[in-house]
């Protein structure tokens, strides 16, 4: 049913799909996520939508290898199918709901942070395509990790691009490069920052003190996406909010950080021993 | 005289071994004990038990065909008023519905309702035999069912036999809503008992849609306007955890009994074999006192954590079904009563070392009838602990409500429906803890049922 149509390593570790759910892409807004299961046995894994086509009916999902279910995903191959694909899930970005002399009138900057630079991609051709300025910030450790430089470049007015170790565009962190962009006086109304929940955190503390609004998409864990288990819960202007009915996005000036990096990690002693015990059995036959 | 018979105990498997496995607890009875405690029926002239059930089965008409060994006839009968008996001869709290107003209970024991209705659905299952025939669809009207739990299933079965063309839509990659992710396998087996029961509304004629959460996939108005379906019954039950909005609620280790329940049962994440993580660390403290606390219990313990039941009123006040109190109890489970947590507590790190609760007695009666629990001024005391599950019940999720215009909701975010199951707008109908807040099985399928009536008296104005 979910047949994979399309499959390109964008790194070593990173891997991009292009997958068939019809429903999903005639539904999907910018700033959705949706959940996979490469299997009976695998996890429910929440993805954020890197791209849709609703007349083709297929979405993309970028997804990088990092523990025993993010493998599982990237050893399906070009026409084999996950098991599911559930979607969209979560509220659209606010800025779908702007009028368009609203829109006109804001200035984004966009700050991806490694697998983050694929959601942004929908984010800024969306606002592109409704008439708003939009720059991006890509950083990545090194050169070989960054991502969707070209298709940004293609949708974005300015692409602005650093490395941890200086080895292609700016050298140092997302965080510096923002500093530096506002200093030499780009006026932006409004920050985006998809990304590890780490760079998320200090992008926010850089806005803030910028006095840059800075909306932040939350990759907590799930289990079912539709507001049963809280598995997805954060502190959010002091109040408790699911991510996955209430969020992703959330107003990063807002977002107990340090709550949901801990969070995050509420399994990380079980998801060690799985990566170490797990023989990945996709593509045999199962 | 029939009932001099004692009661005819169900074996069990040993208390000691199921505290380590997720096989069922209660082995039901065989051929030869259900026909012995099917004699001990008095088939009352007028029988309590049948206005006892919330769907009105002819119990005491099936039980005399069990008494006369013609189980396949007992089918037939509870066939008629409901459509998931090997369920609810397992889940329904017969003590207070059926069993509970049986005459042989006044003076003695009641007859074992729900071990016949379950024996009488295990033996059909087990022989082939089908209470109904698959039927084939004789008009063109289609009905969308919103959620594969016990409503939607009763919902849209009633609906295929009347000959509609029916498609039910469920979020979850499997079918059975609260029987698939909530209810664990040693109370329902999922392979055996409840795919089977699904089987059984398919080979209707059901389409069954997984992955599709209405309100986001679809909408209702997409579903009635571009996929031409003329009714709709939503059926998607209370799936919202309640926390308390104590301190340290987000710490890890707080779980709601959903994340629990639902990363054990629907991801099987007891089996080594599947990937989704679950956490128990060696104690397990379970806050709450209905069904889904002693799930969370009994689950916990079986993963090998030592497990207390948290609860603010006393053992009387408990509305988990007596029977899974019992077992709780036989297996290991603690409890403590009147007491309730006022705080978690945690290590520098954030995971859970601790929960601070304060003792409770009982005071005057509450709207409901029960005597509210209030604290005993200076009788908070820490239990250690490594996680703590929340089982204080759910509420509707809002997910359908916010996306469909026309719907009114109650305060506590439940969807109105009259009686008959029709809301406030045309075409849409509900039923189940959708409407009613979180209940019973049982409760939801009559509901389902009652809509599928109101369904087709709307679908031929």
């Amino acid at each position: 049913m979910f047949r994979i149509i399309e499959k390109e390593m964008l790194t070593p570790a990173v891997c991009r799909m292009k997958v068939e759910a019809p429903r999903l892409a005639r539904a999907a807004r910018p700033g959705q996520f949706l959940i996979v299961r490469t299997d009976e046995k695998g996890e429910r894994i929440p993805l954020t939508i890197s791209d849709y086509d609703a007349a083709a009916g297929t979405v993309t999902i970028v997804t990088q290898a990092i523990g025993a279910s993010s493998n599982d995903i990237i050893s399906l191959e070009t026409g084999e199918s996950f098991e599911d694909v559930v979607g969209p899930l979560g509220r659209s970005s606010d800025f779908v709901g702007m009028t368009p002399e609203r829109l006109a009138s804001e200035r984004f900057i966009f700050i991806a942070g490694g697998v983050g630079t694929a959601p942004v991609y929908p984010q800024v051709r969306w606002l592109r395509e409704h008439g708003a300025a939009v720059d991006v910030i890509i950083g990545a450790k090194t050169a070989e990790l960054l991502i969707y430089k070209d298709e940004m470049k293609a949708v974005c007015d300015n692409l602005f691009i650093c490395t941890d170790d200086g080895s292609e565009g700016f050298h140092g962190m997302v965080t510096a490069l923002l500093e530096k962009l506002v200093g030499e006086g780009r006026d932006y109304t409004r920050a985006v920052a998809i990304g590890p929940m780490i760079m998320m955190k200090f992008t926010t503390m850089t806005a803030k003190r910028l006095g840059l609004p800075v909306t932040v998409s939350l990759n907590t864990l799930m289990v079912d996406g539709t507001g049963m288990c809280g598995a997805c819960r954060v502190t959010v202007g002091g109040k408790v909010r699911f991510a996955c009915v209430e969020g992703p996005e959330f107003d990063g000036w807002e977002v107990d950080f340090d709550e949901a990096l801990r969070r995050q990690r509420q399994y990380a002693e079980e998801e060690k021993e799985a990566m170490e015990n797990h023989v990945c059995k996709i593509g045999r036959g199962k | 005289m029939a009932n001099r018979i004692p009661r005819v105990q169900a074996r069990e498997q040993d208390p000691l071994s199921r505290a380590h496995n997720f096989e069922e607890v209660c082995y039901g009875y065989d051929a030869a004990e259900a026909t012995l405690e099917a004699s001990r029926c008095l088939n009352c002239k007028n029988p309590r038990c049948v206005a006892a059930c919330p769907v009105g089965i002819d119990i005491p008409g099936f039980i005399s065909e069990v008494a006369a060994g013609r189980f396949g006839d007992a089918a037939a009968v509870i066939a008629k008023d409901s459509s998931l008996p090997a369920v609810c001869g397992r889940v329904c709290p017969q003590e207070t519905q059926c069993e509970g107003s049986c005459a042989l209970g006044i003076k003695g024991e009641s007859v074992a309702i729900g071990k016949l209705e379950r024996f009488v659905a295990d033996w059909s299952r087990e022989n082939g035999v089908r209470t109904y025939a698959a039927s084939t669809p004789e008009n063109a009207r289609k009905v969308a069912v919103i959620g594969s739990g016990p409503a939607g299933l009763a919902c849209a079965g009633d609906l295929a036999k009347m000959g509609y063309r029916v498609t039910i839509f469920e979020a979850l990659h499997k079918p059975g809503g609260v029987l698939e992710y909530g209810i664990p396998e040693f109370r329902l087996p999922k392979d055996s008992v409840l795919k089977s029961a699904i089987e059984d509304i398919r080979a209707l004629g059901v389409r069954i849609e997984t992955d599709v959460v209405v309100g986001r996939t679809v909408t209702i108005d997409s579903l009635m306007e571009e996929e031409g379906f003329d009714a709709v019954f939503v059926g998607t039950g209370a799936g919202l955890p309640k926390f308390m909005g104590i301190p340290g609620e987000n710490l890890n280790g707080v779980f709601s009994a959903n994340e629990f329940l639902t990363r054990n049962n629907l991801m099987k994440a007891y089996r080594k074999d599947y990937l989704t993580p679950i956490h128990t660390g060696k104690r397990v403290a379970v806050v709450g006192g209905g069904n889904v606390a002693m799930d969370a219990a009994r689950t916990a313990l079986r993963l090998g954590a030592d497990t207390t039941i948290v609860y603010r009123r006393t053992e009387a006040e408990l509305p988990a079904r007596a029977e899974e109190v019992h077992h709780a109890r036989q297996e290991g489970i603690h409890f403590e009563l009147l007491t309730n947590p006022v705080e978690i507590i945690g290590s520098p790190d954030g995971k859970v070392t601790a929960i601070r609760c304060i003792r409770m007695e009982l005071g005057t009666p509450d709207e409901s009838g029960r005597r509210s629990p209030v604290p005993v001024a200076g009788s908070e005391f820490e239990m250690e602990t490594d996680t703590v599950i929340m089982a204080l019940g759910t509420a509707p999720n809002p997910l359908i409500s916010k996306t469909t215009d026309g719907l009114e909701t109650s305060r506590k975010g439940a969807l109105v429906a009259d009686e008959n199951g029709a809301t406030t707008r045309e075409g849409i109908f509900a039923g189940g803890d959708a409407v009613s807040g979180a209940a019973t099985v049982i409760l939801a399928m009559g509901a389902g049922r009652k809509a599928a009536k109101s369904i087709d008296e709307y679908l031929k104005k």
